[in-house]
């Protein structure tokens, strides 16, 4: 369980503008995930809960233990918080073995116990066989996978990872994953993630921050938020998204249904079918959202809008199409093969994959 | 030709004190630099470079100022040791001090910073102590350049000048320094005693430079 108000003003210097962390994080979940471009204070979250950095307001709560209370000007420390805190780049430290590393971790353990215990957790993540190599020798996954094992053998109260798969290819990355899947079932302990990536959100998280310029713009389930973003920030920032303005033509509230003409980038304008919007009327502007994937792009169609193909980017299991007006399309496999009518594509815009932004 | 190895040999035993205390103050002064900031902190770095840009005799003079049998600290010192501090070896040591601290303390805490942060961090989030994040983790991670930067130190404490003139003085099988020597020797018209002392001299300074490069470029295995 974390309960984290943060609040923290950076004044602006010379080469920045003034910079506010304003996040509210409430979760039970086993692991949270904070998603979010560069600059949006996600390592800036991490390293408040750590207490590497102090707040100028709010109160951190891990499970029972009070962390931070501006109100009582408690701030216990880095060592008293125990936070087991996962860097970007590996700080495993380079001028001892791996199996030093994780013996600085338990140094408050008899001798023998951490003899034990070292060993134990060696095994557990695969490193028997690493444990007497210096951390440049190790491959970027043992790297990895030694932090988080040092990090747990320090007993921590929470585990904090700041885009721990970074720098690491795809298997590696999907190893790194079912690590932590382990962990968060061997360990009774919160899981708080920092990505930018928005397949690891999705992968590990079971809750989701969206962070933004300092602000939490969106939570909840990371498959909710794929689904409906709250607003056209968040859009952007799943990115794989179309916002578009609409204008109701017209609409039929027992059919579920309406006509909107809609305008996208550099004006490119088209017709198509929509929902219903409840609490609009004919004429109302709308911003609306719709997912790459959700689009259908067919040769010939009877519904749809008619598009010019722009350009095709292959990617490993899509193709990315992307139409006038900068409409983006995710295709899978080689679903643009066989002509087209003038170069025109129908494409489809499933009404019930439409979104109403804010 | 009769040579006084004297003015060697306490060169060398002024070198190795000043060396040693520079190195202790300079190893606390380098971490609390490297990892605090509290106010006053740069006017403080100021006052410690201060005399590597200052002329000797005006730092002579302020410790004669400072130290000398009419000040406070001048007074207590003799009071403790029973004599004064002006114009005996240890003086020598303190103007030796004043000399070469200065550098140490600046490429310690250059040494200090270099460690990247996230090392300390984890350390201290692993739970251990502020000492141990210093003896374990920062100072391991340093002590190639922190070493050199000591021998640099040892071999700019053997070639003061002015500031032991001024506090130590030049008196022959006391106070007199090997620098102070040459300048004696050069002035007496012993020519011969002054080449050698200078060569002698030359090659302490030479070899501790060499040591100082060397030490300078061993570092650590550093990984990712």
């Amino acid at each position: 369980m974390i309960d984290a108000r943060i609040r923290r003003t950076f004044p602006s210097r010379h080469d920045s503008a003034e910079f506010t962390l304003d996040v509210h994080l409430r979760t039970a979940a086993r692991i949270a995930v904070l998603f979010g471009p560069s600059g949006a204070g996600k390592s800036l979250t991490l390293e408040s809960i750590a207490g590497f950095t102090t707040p100028d307001d709010g109160r951190i709560l891990v499970d029972d233990v009070l962390f931070f209370d501006a109100a009582s000007k408690l701030s216990l420390s880095p060592q008293q918080r125990r936070g087991g805190y996962v860097f970007q780049s590996s700080a495993l430290f380079p001028h001892m073995t791996l199996r030093d590393n994780l013996s600085f971790a338990a140094g408050s353990m008899p001798r023998l116990e951490r003899r034990r215990a070292v060993g134990a957790m060696l095994e557990q993540f695969h490193l028997q066989d690493v444990g007497g190599r210096s951390p440049a020798e190790l491959s970027g996954g043992q790297r990895q996978r030694g932090s988080i094992a040092r990090s747990l053998l320090s007993s921590p109260r929470i585990l904090l990872l700041d885009e721990p798969s970074s720098g690491l290819d795809a298997p590696l990355r999907e190893e790194l994953y079912a690590v932590l899947d382990e962990v968060r079932v061997a360990f009774q302990i919160p899981i708080l993630l920092v990505t930018h990536d928005l397949d690891e959100a999705m992968q590990l998280g079971e809750e989701m921050y969206v962070l933004h310029s300092g602000r939490v713009v969106q939570h909840g389930a990371p498959g909710d938020i794929l689904d409906h973003p709250a607003t056209e920030e968040v859009a952007a920032l799943l990115g794989r998204f179309n916002v578009f303005d609409a204008e109701i033509l017209t609409m039929d509230p027992a059919g579920n249904c309406s006509r909107l003409h809609c305008t996208a980038a550099s004006g490119f304008a088209f017709e198509l079918d929509g929902p219903y919007f409840p609490g609009h009327m004919l004429g109302s502007k709308l911003r609306l959202g719709i997912r790459a994937d959700a689009l259908r792009v067919t040769a010939y169609s009877a519904h749809g809008a008619a598009m010019r193909l722009k350009k095709l980017g292959r990617r490993t299991q899509t193709v990315r199409a992307e139409f006038e007006g900068g409409i983006v399309a995710e295709i899978p496999g080689s679903g643009l093969e066989g002509g087209a009518h003038n170069g025109e594509w129908m494409v489809r815009f499933p009404p019930e994959a439409l979104r109403l932004l804010k | 030709m009769g040579i006084d190895w004297f003015p060697l040999w306490l060169s060398l035993r002024v070198a190795a004190l000043s060396t040693l205390i520079s190195l202790l103050a300079g190893l606390w002064l380098a971490w609390l630099f490297a990892s605090r900031t509290f106010r006053g902190k740069n006017v403080l770095e100021a006052c410690i470079t201060l005399p590597l840009v200052l002329p000797p005799t005006v730092l002579g003079y302020y410790l004669l100022i400072l130290l000398g049998r009419q000040s406070q600290l001048g007074k207590v010192y003799e009071w403790i040791f029973g004599q004064p501090l002006v114009f005996t070896w240890q003086a020598a040591v303190v103007a030796a001090l004043l000399h070469s601290a200065p550098l140490l303390i600046k490429f310690s805490t250059a040494a200090m910073e270099s460690v990247p942060r996230r090392y300390p961090k984890a350390a201290r989030s692993l739970g251990a102590s502020e000492w141990k994040v210093f003896w374990r983790v920062s100072l391991p991670l340093a002590w190639s350049q922190i070493l050199a930067a000591t021998a640099l130190a040892f071999a700019r404490s053997l070639g003061d000048f002015g500031i032991t003139i001024m506090l130590a003085g030049n008196i022959p099988g006391r106070t007199q320094t090997v620098s102070v020597a040459i300048y004696d020797a050069v002035e007496g018209g012993r020519g011969d005693v002054a080449r050698v002392l200078v060569l002698v001299i030359s090659a302490i300074a030479l070899v501790s430079l060499t040591l100082a490069n060397r030490l300078g470029r061993l570092s650590v295995g550093k990984a990712g």
